[in-house]
């Protein structure tokens, strides 16, 4: 065994070590639920709900230990260690953890697709009797079927048609009707919101009185922000050749965008950093209890 | 030490980083923050509608970017629960609604007198994106005729006389991205007027000050807005400040710094590596 | 039919949504092209989750190299979606008691939440947050002032860097009254609501400009491309 290889060997069981350690002790990694038992009026139904309590609430009464939660944290854990084991290298536990996060997110968007598209703008418009006896109780009796809400039903069903070998052409015509509902959307509005009133925000005025003075801190803010945005727009019109006076005028215009990238890539640290924060917060806090956020 | 440096490899880059966040959180040492002009525009928004304005907050992001966002979110519902404001929640993203349900859980805890249908109501998730937007400025009931646990809206006194979103007294839109902030300037606050404010996360921040002030009231961006946020809660409401969980913000500031200048101390050397090599005639 | 029928779909419904922006008497069409197009976009959730099995399906039965891995998807995958079609371990709703399916898919307790919580959340959020590191050893390997431009953007970054934190408010708050600007959290506001918006006003011109011309070549009949070859 390389030297490296022990020493990895050994941290690993060092740190094995100290998480059962202090979990035997029930220093960490353990969640509590709040037991409540819902009784609803008029109703001989019951059951019970559990929401999530703190470590501090842990001796009070309706507090328990739960099994599916702890285990859930520690599921939670190991898949962040998991992920993270990719800064060191590719391995297996990585792998497995970005495997299972694809699947449970396509299957989370296809439920969520289910119940939030297809049975609520759906089905309660085109079966409201059936979805009133069974998942929505609350659709008024005096609603009935609203046969319109077949052209959605062909349209989503014909989308379906591009997983088959043959007839995939079908599914052309709800992608006709997507790309031009979209293009319909969004040509009104980017030409208004985007383009308009992004011109009338940049007509500014060049000297500014303030109080019956001049207030060349807003004039020269004002004078900057024309400047700039003619500038990039000059840079951005590559149908005339970048010569004679356009040159220095475009030049300009990089060097605003350039400041522009700038403050992005500060900002996308700040992002990426506060992301970071978070998860080793959780670590720390929530399992390890190591720290105290709550 | 030069050849040391140049083949420095990531790991130690990758240990320096955890570091660098990592034992700022564990020492749990918090920073003084001023709020800024930006950011007391927007809380001074919220802070001076009559108590009982009808607020609609979209929490358009998901668990990748709650470490950013989720900070703001609990800053603008505490704000909105202290001055008795009416609140709806939405989401147009499909991880969205959880987002939501963490914030009324901090209504639940924080404040026990907020009751669901009156004070506040969560509509959930409905599939779109920006086509939902543009449904709910004209008919509410189309796309919501019942909130997330099935009840109609015309049985809470919140939404029963809500027709459009036309007539909110404010927009929140806490957003990481597509659909988000653009997509509600373009079809909300632009076309009907709806006085907006948003959160947004660093990347996106940049590229939105450009509709404020005429498409956005304000906008707090990437956790710094959330910290400042938290502060102005604080200085107007003391006793937020016995409350760990409102100053998350607050909290991951320290961490922030000591990346940052971690950060600014990596360009530095790579830079005097590139030059040094440079000179000596290698490349970096 | 294979490509007229589509070209008119794309063409009547853009049509009707722009004409429902501008005359009132056809804003009930507009809504309901829109609540159709809300529906339509459910159904490609659908269509990404049976294409995923298909080509997972494949790789497994083709033995392609790391067909371990789509087993251990695809099961996540269906667990997570038979979790959430069948609700799962949800109590019905408080206010329907009766109607045992009348609860949210995503109320705590049920299975679908579990696996969000404690799988989804974690993985999601750990990937994104691996980006710090990843950034860091960016900075450190690839941003260098080789030229003019590039100092702009590495000066700028080096101010919001530190103007967005305590360390620039404590470096420069020794500078008089009179300097205030110069401070490093008032730099960066400047920075913020001049330069940078003087750059993201162009770019979101030009973005505007972009997706309205393709918006009309699409409708228009002029772009094609989004029906294939045959």
């Amino acid at each position: 065994m390389k030297n490296s290889s022990l020493l990895w060997l050994v941290i690993f069981l060092l740190a094995g070590g100290y998480l059962i350690f202090r979990t035997s002790h029930g220093d960490m990694g353990i969640s509590y639920v709040k037991v409540t038992t819902i009784s609803p009026e008029k109703s001989n139904v019951q059951w019970t709900q559990y929401s999530k309590a703190s470590k501090k609430e842990a001796g009070e009464e309706n507090v328990q230990f739960s099994w599916s939660r702890t285990i859930g944290l520690w599921v939670a854990a190991l898949s962040t260690l998991a992920i993270f084991s990719f800064l060191y290298g590719d391995n297996v536990f990585y792998k497995i953890s970005e495997s299972v996060f694809i699947g449970a997110s396509a299957g989370y968007a296809m439920a969520v697709g289910f119940w939030d598209g297809i049975v609520n703008l759906l089905l309660r418009n085109l079966t409201p009797g059936l979805m009133r006896e069974s998942i929505i109780p609350s659709i008024p009796k005096e609603n009935h079927a609203d046969w319109f809400f077949i052209i959605p039903l062909i349209l989503g069903v014909a989308m379906l048609a591009r997983l088959l070998p043959k007839g995939g052409w079908i599914a052309r015509w709800p992608l006709a009707f997507f790309i031009g509902a979209t293009a319909g959307f969004r040509l009104v509005v980017f030409f208004h919101a985007d383009f308009i009133i992004q011109i009338q925000s940049t007509i500014l005025p060049l000297i500014v009185f303030t109080d019956g003075s001049f207030d060349w801190q807003t004039s020269l803010k004002n004078i900057t922000i024309i400047i700039g945005v003619l500038s990039c727009l000059v840079y951005f019109f590559f149908s005339v050749e970048h010569t004679g006076i356009i040159r220095p005028i475009s030049r300009l215009g990089i060097w605003f965008l350039m400041i522009t990238f700038g403050a992005g890539f500060g900002y996308t640290v700040m992002g990426r950093i506060a992301l970071l924060a978070a998860r080793l917060e959780f670590l720390f806090s929530d399992w390890l209890w190591l720290i105290d956020v709550e | 030490m030069f050849e040391k440096l140049n083949s420095l490899e990531s790991r130690w880059i990758f240990l320096m980083t955890f570091l660098a966040v990592g034992i700022p959180i564990l020492l749990q040492k918090s920073l003084p923050e001023k709020p800024t002009p930006m950011v007391m525009d927007v809380f001074n928004l919220v802070e001076d509608l009559p108590s009982g304005s009808l607020i609609l907050c979209s929490f358009d992001f998901d668990p990748a970017s709650a470490g950013e966002l989720q900070p703001m979110a609990a800053a603008f519902v505490r704000h909105c629960a202290l001055k008795k404001h009416k609140i709806v929640f939405m989401t147009l993203w499909p991880v969205g609604p959880p987002m939501i349900q963490n914030n009324i859980n901090i209504l639940k805890k924080e404040f026990p007198d907020y009751q669901y249908g009156e004070d506040y109501v969560n509509l959930g998730y409905r599939t779109g994106g920006e086509g939902v937007i543009k449904l709910i400025t004209t008919s509410l009931d189309k796309m919501y005729s019942e909130d997330v646990n099935g009840t109609s809206l015309k049985k809470l006194s919140l939404t029963k006389d809500l027709k459009h979103i036309q007539g909110i007294d404010l927009l929140v839109n806490i957003s990481a991205g597509t659909p988000g902030v653009i997509e509600w300037v373009q079809y909300a606050s632009t076309p009907f007027n709806i006085k907006t404010v948003v959160g947004c996360t660093g990347v996106t921040a940049p590229k939105n000050y450009t509709y404020i002030p005429k498409q956005l009231a304000g906008m707090l961006g990437a956790i710094k807005g959330a910290a400042e946020y938290e502060k102005a809660s604080i200085i107007q409401y003391p006793q937020l400040a016995e409350n760990p969980q409102a100053q998350e913000g607050l909290r991951r500031m320290a961490p922030q710094l000591v990346a940052h200048l971690l950060l600014i101390f990596l360009i530095i050397l790579g830079n005097v590596l590139h030059f040094v090599g440079r000179r000596k005639g290698l490349s970096s | 039919m294979k490509r007229t029928v589509p070209l008119i779909i794309c063409s009547l419904t853009g049509f009707i949504l722009i004409i429902s922006w501008f005359l009132p008497a056809a804003e009930s069409w507009g809504e309901k092209v829109t609540h159709w197009f809300d529906i339509v976009a459910a159904f490609a959730f659908v269509l990404g989750g049976a294409n995923l099995l298909k080509i997972h399906l494949q790789k497994i039965s083709n033995r392609r190299i790391g067909w371990g891995y789509s087993a251990v998807t695809l099961t996540a995958f269906l667990v997570t979606l038979l979790a959430g079609l069948f609700k799962i371990n949800v109590n019905p709703s408080m206010n329907y008691p009766a109607y045992s399916w009348s609860g949210n898919y995503l109320d705590e307790g049920g299975l679908l939440w579990w696996i969000y919580e404690y799988l989804f959340v974690p993985l999601s959020a750990t990937l994104f947050a691996m980006l710090a590191f990843y950034i860091t050893s960016a900075a450190f390997r690839a941003f260098r002032a080789k030229n003019i431009e590039a100092s702009i953007l590495l000066f700028t970054a080096f101010l919001i860097l530190l103007g967005r934190t305590y360390a620039g408010s404590l470096i420069t708050s020794g500078l008089p009254d009179s300097l205030a600007f110069l401070r490093f959290e008032n730099l960066t506001i400047i920075i913020m609501s001049v330069f940078n918006l003087a750059g993201s006003r162009a770019i979101t011109i030009g973005i505007a400009l972009g997706v309205v011309t393709t918006s009309l070549k699409l409708l228009l009949a002029v772009d094609r491309s989004y029906l294939g070859s045959d």
